[in-house]
């Protein structure tokens, strides 16, 4: 699929075009005027509560200094004060209508997601992310780039260690692009902190969200709900292209995805070997299956089946490519026919039946996988 | 008439307990049953803290280190089932229950073998949850807001332990509920009317309607999570008609009146303690009790503030926006009402006001965070990050963990009959003060940089903060062991004898018995002018 040419691409995209400024110990202004004004209301009623804060603790703090027993002080017989009482209800009050009536209006434009120029559909499912344009025949899944060894200590971890994909989403400057958001599985949260969107992905359900990304760049967020094991392990990134660029981009996109089809044509008349398969399939178990079923094959006894000397991947081929390829319904398991190609479909297959002991020797080929696809 | 009065005068010289187990399986008598619940509640606090460490200690520096991310997401989750349930729920009603009859002059609670059934079924549910951790799978692993589908479709069957567990937690809470308002309703003393009633025996009052009203929904809510999983129902599964949101909906109707359950009864213990050590009457009492009522019905009102991020009409978000900030005036009242208290008073700074102070700066703080977090579209981005985190912590360990502190260096005297080791005190609060800030204040700062909750792995510039975080961790937790000698200590009656009075400026019925609290006290009501 040339995903390594095009993670290369995007890796030198990314260090030509500037990074977000951001604080380790406060929000970030973010890159659109609505993350702007957000940053503003946040910096606004934090101010009003550092001023509450040092009025109420420096009262406290002087009765505390000053009205000390220690010192003599004899206790006053007041207990209570209508009018200090009235006062200290009333004040609080008008200060919270200060600051509801700007949230209020930020918040309105916010939910505003109509006359959209790009719209892009939001799948998040267990643990990665998948962009559809709505307007073009364009759509991939965008998965954590951290080795695995990065987060296991074994090697050292780089700069943008956990919040790097495989396959940023690319977005225009300039025009508002709407966000489709939903999830086919448990529900998730896409969120992107300079752009100031934080919008569950509930499943079978579809949320809006938009965004007007004044400069180019590359924005880096996360998933922020829980979703199970691999939460922690499915960031977003996003790069905001000009819009001349952006169009090429996207043509360049509709054409690979196109070829790509074509040559998943051509493949159903070869014949892979058992060698070749078993490298490919590795590569794919790896990225799409290792995270539940575990690199060893073993699975989470409890959560996770083993595929190592399960009756499927030993003896049923059929239901092994149905799974596969349609998952299971009700349960974790995925279906990946949209996720790999007919290609990684038959290795990885191939490999789990000839993985961790499974000695089938038996190899499963792209036409296989098609015929059930197709349903010949 | 005059039998009934000698045979509880009789009843004063021997007081019918069986010797050892069988005296606290069998107790009926509210100082056993509280003393029961406090020791239950602080294994359980040490127990859930326990966690935290195993939480703080994968989060020391990046990478995966000490536990797999499906066994840390057992930790988070069990860690805020057994705060929550095992700690702070059961510490207050402990207090309750030693101490509202002998604040409102009442000899036992008014249903004393419910009061038995409601404890002992606590320590049943709590071996269930943790059993579960040792399943093949694992226990809860789907936070212990359990949303579903997560807690549905994709959890293990571990999940039927939880729901079970779950039931009877709310069935002990809700029977200790019904003890606490028949109790006041019919038991205070000839003379103690409606606004003569002590802060502490108030806001018991109304956090135990707030109990009957909730904790059927959270019972509602696991039934449904149970259904769904395991019987084909589709409540929360758009595939069969349902709506995972509207799980959200019912856990945060249940949700949120909780948190005030978790408050209400602090605010009254720092309204008993911040007047004794002032040595001046409460400022305002009868706002504070109207405040706690207009935060208690508040608190019906605002559940979806937990839910911005779900998708909702702008409408609802304006609305639940404005109700949530209106929620900071009662609040704040109360605030201002005991820096009033202490203004012109004359103050001295024993264990139980050290504590008392802490609680009403951090727990401000709290609230600060909370307000900020009520503005909805700034919450877009605090939602699900640790200044979440950060905030909840302060309102519930530098709020209602230090609140039941101050209460037990308050009222421990009388309980026991001996002072308190002022030493051990002094290390206990200090420690605890410094760690806990160290704990809790710099992650309102990685949670604003962005870090995500529940994350058992980070990106590298949160890790400085991180390390921070976790040292301060382990020193909180280390920190409560000296409360732990403490306490064994002043229960093994070793210390300076206590006055029947302890505190020269203590004010109300229970200090007009002596210390220790006879087994049985009241029988004859007190009159209140």
């Amino acid at each position: 699929m040339g995903k390594g040419v095009l993670t290369a691409i995007c890796a030198t995209l990314a260090s030509s075009v500037a990074v977000a400024e951001r604080s380790d110990i406060n929000l970030r202004k973010g890159v659109t005027d609505i993350s702007e004004q957000v940053y503003g209301l946040h910096m606004t009623i934090f101010y009003i509560c550092v001023v509450i804060g040092v009025l109420v603790f420096g009262a406290m703090l002087y009765a505390m200094i000053f009205h000390r027993k220690s010192k003599g002080a004899k206790p006053a017989n007041f207990h209570e004060s209508v009018k200090v009482e009235v006062a200290w209800t009333i004040v609080p009050f008008l200060i919270l209508v200060g600051m509801a009536v700007p949230a209020a209006k930020t918040l309105i434009a916010m939910e505003d997601t109509t006359e959209a120029d790009v719209t892009i559909l939001v799948t998040g499912s267990q643990w990665k992310w998948h962009y559809k344009y709505m307007d073009h025949e364009v759509d991939y899944f965008s998965l954590l780039a951290t080795q695995q060894e990065q987060i296991t200590n074994k090697f050292d971890k780089g700069e943008n260690y956990l919040l790097e994909v495989d396959r940023p989403l690319v977005i225009p400057t300039g025009q508002k692009v709407r966000f489709l958001i939903t999830s086919d599985d448990v529900i998730h949260s896409w969120w992107v902190p300079d752009f100031a969107i934080k919008k569950d992905a509930n499943p079978g359900f579809i949320n809006e969200a938009w965004t007007k990304v004044n400069e180019p760049g590359l924005y880096r967020g996360q998933c922020a709900e829980l979703c199970g094991k691999d939460h922690g392990f499915m960031p977003v990134v996003v790069i905001a292209k000009e819009p001349a660029e952006y169009e090429r981009w996207i043509a360049e996109q509709e054409q690979k995805q196109l070829k790509a089809k074509e040559k998943e044509q051509k493949m159903l008349a070869m014949n892979m070997e058992m060698e070749e398969l078993m490298d490919v399939g590795k590569q794919v178990y790896q990225s799409a299956c290792a995270a539940c079923h575990m690199p060893n094959g073993e699975g989470l006894p409890g959560v996770f089946p083993a595929l190592k000397g399960s009756d499927v991947a030993l003896n049923d081929m059929p239901k092994h490519i149905d799974v596969v390829v349609n998952g299971v319904p009700g349960t974790a398991m995925q279906a990946f026919a949209k996720q790999l190609s007919l290609k990684e479909l038959a290795a990885v297959i191939t490999y789990e039946r000839n993985a961790w002991g499974n000695d089938t020797g038996e190899t499963v080929q792209a036409k296989d996988v098609n015929a059930l696809i197709t349903g010949n | 008439m005059s039998s009934v009065a000698d045979d509880l005068h009789h009843d004063e010289h021997h007081d019918h307990k069986p010797a050892g187990i069988m005296r606290w399986l069998l107790t009926t008598n509210h100082k056993d049953i509280g003393t029961l619940y406090l020791w239950f509640a602080f294994i359980m606090f040490l127990v859930g803290g326990a966690m935290a460490m195993v939480i703080r200690a994968e989060l020391f520096q990046p990478g995966l280190q000490i536990v797999e991310p499906n066994f840390f997401n057992q930790m988070t989750t069990v860690h805020g089932l057994i705060m929550v349930f095992g700690a702070v729920m059961p510490a207050f009603t402990g207090l309750a229950n030693w101490m509202v009859p002998l604040m409102i002059g009442a000899p036992d609670m008014a249903l004393p073998r419910m009061n038995n059934w409601s404890f002992w079924i606590l320590p049943g549910a709590f071996l269930i949850l943790l059993s579960s951790l040792f399943l093949e799978g694992g226990g809860p692993n789907f936070g212990w807001t359990f949303y579903a589908p997560l807690s549905t479709t994709f959890s293990n069957d571990s999940t039927a332990l939880f729901v079970f567990s779950v039931h009877i937690m709310g069935i002990s809470s809700i029977m200790g509920a019904i003890n606490v308002i028949v109790t006041i309703f019919n038991m205070r003393a000839p003379g103690m009317t409606w606004m003569k009633m002590p802060m502490f025996v108030w806001t018991w009052l109304i956090t135990a309607f707030l109990l009957i009203a909730v904790m059927p929904v959270l019972a509602g809510a696991v039934t449904m999570v149970l259904t769904d999983k395991y019987f084909g129902t589709s409540f929360f599964d758009a595939a069969g008609g349902g709506d995972p949101v509207m799980f959200q909906h019912i856990f945060w109707f249940f949700g949120h009146p909780e948190v005030y359950i978790m408050i209400l009864p602090a605010f009254g213990i720092i309204s008993h303690i911040v007047p004794t050590f002032s040595r001046k009457r409460l400022f305002g009492y009868s706002s504070m009790v109207y405040a706690t009522a207009s935060i208690a019905l508040l608190s019906f009102i605002v559940w979806a503030h937990h839910m911005f991020t779900t998708g909702m009409p702008l409408f609802a978000e304006m609305f639940f926006m404005f109700a949530t900030m209106l929620i900071s005036v009662p609040t704040g009242v109360k605030v201002f009402n005991w820096v009033a208290t202490m203004w012109r008073g004359s103050i001295s700074y024993e264990m139980p006001m050290m504590f008392a102070l802490a609680f009403i700066v951090l727990f401000t703080i709290g609230g600060f965070s909370g307000l900020m977090l009520a503005i909805t579209p700034v919450d877009f981005q605090y939602h699900d990050t640790y200044f979440v985190v950060a905030h909840f912590h302060y309102v519930l360990v530098t709020g209602a963990v230090f609140s039941i502190m101050a209460a037990v260096y308050y009222w421990l005297p009388k309980w026991c009959g001996k002072m308190y080791d002022v030493t051990l005190a002094k290390w206990h609060f200090w420690c605890s003060m410094i760690s806990v800030n160290l704990l809790f204040f710099p992650m309102h700062f990685v949670g604003l940089a962005g870090m995500p909750r529940r994350i058992p792995d980070y990106a590298l510039q949160f890790a400085d903060f991180n390390k921070w975080i976790s040292i301060g961790g382990f020193a909180f937790g280390l920190s409560q062991l000296i409360f732990l000698a403490l306490v064994i200590k002043a229960s093994r009656k070793i210390g300076e004898p206590a006055t029947a009075q302890v505190w020269d400026g203590a004010e109300g019925l229970e200090w007009e018995v002596p210390s220790p609290a006879p087994y049985h006290t009241f029988e004859t009501p007190p009159e209140v002018k």
